[in-house]
């Protein structure tokens, strides 16, 4: 309970209040917008609304709890996510010890580095020991069908769903000098990264027109990300007392979060066109799955981790 | 019937391995009685697919499983308490591989009687009529099991079901499983219709089955 200051209380009451206001905005709509062909947008509106309560009481729980807390709930995400990425892909059935190895011993080892503060390990572990034992223990297996294919499939997935997003709580192994405690800074990441999505997705609803990549991803307007982009960054930078940063510097850090998101969505769209499908999941209602609301932390983190760990870790 | 204290749990620990996103075409689930037909490919196939019934279907229903798999320590313990399986025997084995043709000897029809004392007059069944495990790539033709239940059970009904990716969890000859999402999609019932022959029963079935794969 150590991480209960007032900083991080403060942050805590503001998503509350918004989580308020956008379930009132939310029912205001559904009372008086009758248009037919609005309704499935505004049952998805509210569907939405009503999993973001949820996604922040778990949230905010596991950031009360402290690191082991953390750990848990984005270890757990990990595996959900890294369970839709292999369900959408073929694989064969020559890969299932190499992804019992993925699932069951590299995520919880990875995680488990971040718990004993072993950062010289936790940031190889998966670009240089998995990246190498995956075709290693595929050739063993004997089946050479797709094999440069099916072995760059699976170091992709270890990449984004268990290394990109176990940056997040990584986050609170960091000293930083005249800061702490570094929950806030989780929680700033989290904050920037998903209004950002949020905000993209509120501004393309209200003025979006010109398709920014109409093949990949067809809901993502120029309106929206330029939109959600600004308003992101302004918030963040308001924010910027939560952090170690001067305000100009929580500028460019929630700029380059946000842009970093957009890359996130991107890319992990087109593997969902590429295989033909809306979503990565149905865990999480009106959204999708796991992997679908993590596209844009998984992109975000690693390199938000970095540039404080290189400017502000003494 | 009353089911076992800790049935709740091993369904739900089930759910959460296999992920198992269950769909009723066109119907829904209902405790009356009923047999339960699916492909096979993984032993897990049965465990994902009573987990996947309701409570109260669930404590009607009983596996039809292999004995020489299930009647092994813990498992047996699982198999009969837990799940309350029907044991059958996979009839000789090694006869197979020297015939490519069984001979009509009495060990099927003892199985199915044995399924119907089972079944008394309420409770329903889980069976897979392939006999054995395939690869999840192609359904195998149906063995006569089914034919033979409806032809002593006038109007029995046939719920088809197919089990998507339990073969990548769990495929033959692992003991590991691998947490893949999976999808169990059930259809409305099928019955043996008044003069209808042995294989174009079993094909129908077969094709009731394999028509949900990709739906």
């Amino acid at each position: 309970m150590k991480n209960l200051d007032p900083q991080l209380l403060w942050a805590l009451c503001g998503v509350l209040s918004l989580l308020a206001v956008s379930s009132l905005i939310g029912f205001a709509i559904k009372v008086t917008v009758k248009k037919p062909e609005a309704q499935a947008t505004i049952r998805n509106l509210n569907a939405r609304i009503a999993a973001w309560w949820v996604m922040c009481a778990i949230f905010g729980l596991t950031l009360v709890i402290g690191q082991v807390g953390s750990l848990i709930l984005f270890g757990m995400m990990s595996l959900l996510a890294l369970r839709e990425y292999v369900t959408l892909l073929p694989t064969r059935r020559a890969d299932h010890r190499t992804l019992f190895w993925s699932f069951f011993i590299f995520t919880p080892l990875q995680y488990f580095l971040i718990g004993i503060h072993w950062y010289g390990m936790f940031a190889i572990l998966i670009p240089v020991y998995a990246f190498l034992f995956v075709p290693t223990r595929l050739a063993i297996a004997g089946d050479t069908e797709s094999f440069l294919q099916r072995a760059s499939t699976i170091q992709w997935g270890l990449m984004v769903c268990i290394y990109c997003l176990s940056y997040a709580p990584a986050l609170l192994m960091l000293k930083i000098p005249g800061y702490a405690p570094d929950a806030k800074l989780l929680l700033y990441l989290v904050l920037v990264d998903q209004l950002s999505d949020v905000l993209q997705y509120v501004w393309g609803k209200l003025l979006g027109k010109h398709k920014i990549a109409p093949v990949v991803s067809p809901n993502k307007t120029w309106e929206g990300f330029i939109g959600g982009v600004l308003t992101a960054t302004l918030i963040g930078t308001a924010l910027w007392w939560m952090t170690p940063f001067r305000p100009w510097v929580a500028a460019l850090v929630s700029l380059t979060i946000t842009l970093m998101g957009f890359a996130g969505g991107l890319t992990m769209s087109a593997i969902k066109r590429d295989r033909g499908v809306k979503d990565y999941g149905t865990l999480i209602k009106g959204h999708g799955g796991i992997l679908d609301r993590m596209d844009s932390m998984c992109f975000a983190a690693p390199i938000f981790f970095h540039i404080v760990r290189y400017f502000y870790v003494r | 019937m009353k089911a076992h204290p800790i049935a709740g749990i091993i369904a739900a620990a089930a759910r959460l391995i296999s992920g198992v996103q269950v769909r009723w075409l066109d119907s829904e689930p209902d405790p009356r009685q009923a047999v339960y037909f699916a492909n096979h490919s993984s032993h897990l196939d049965f465990v994902v697919l009573w987990a996947s019934l309701p409570a109260d279907v669930r404590c009607v229903t009983r596996p039809v499983a292999a004995q020489d798999y299930w009647n092994r320590g813990l498992r047996r313990a699982l198999a009969v308490n837990v799940f309350r399986a029907v044991l059958v025997a996979r009839h000789a084995k090694k006869t197979e591989e020297v015939h490519d043709e069984r001979p009509a000897s009495g060990d099927p029809r003892l199985a199915i009687d044995h399924m119907l004392d089972a079944m008394g007059d309420a409770e329903s069944l889980i069976l897979f009529p392939e006999g054995t495990r395939g690869t999840g790539e192609e359904v195998a033709a149906f063995k006569s099991g089914l034919y033979y239940l409806c032809q002593r059970r006038p109007g029995l009904r046939l719920i088809p079901a197919y089990l998507n990716n339990l073969n990548r969890i769990l495929p033959k000859g692992e003991v590991l499983p691998v947490p893949f999402i999976s999808r169990l999609t059930f259809a409305p019932a099928i019955t043996l219709e008044t003069g209808e022959s042995k294989p174009a029963f079993l094909a129908r079935a077969r094709e009731a089955v394999c028509r949900l794969k990709d739906i």
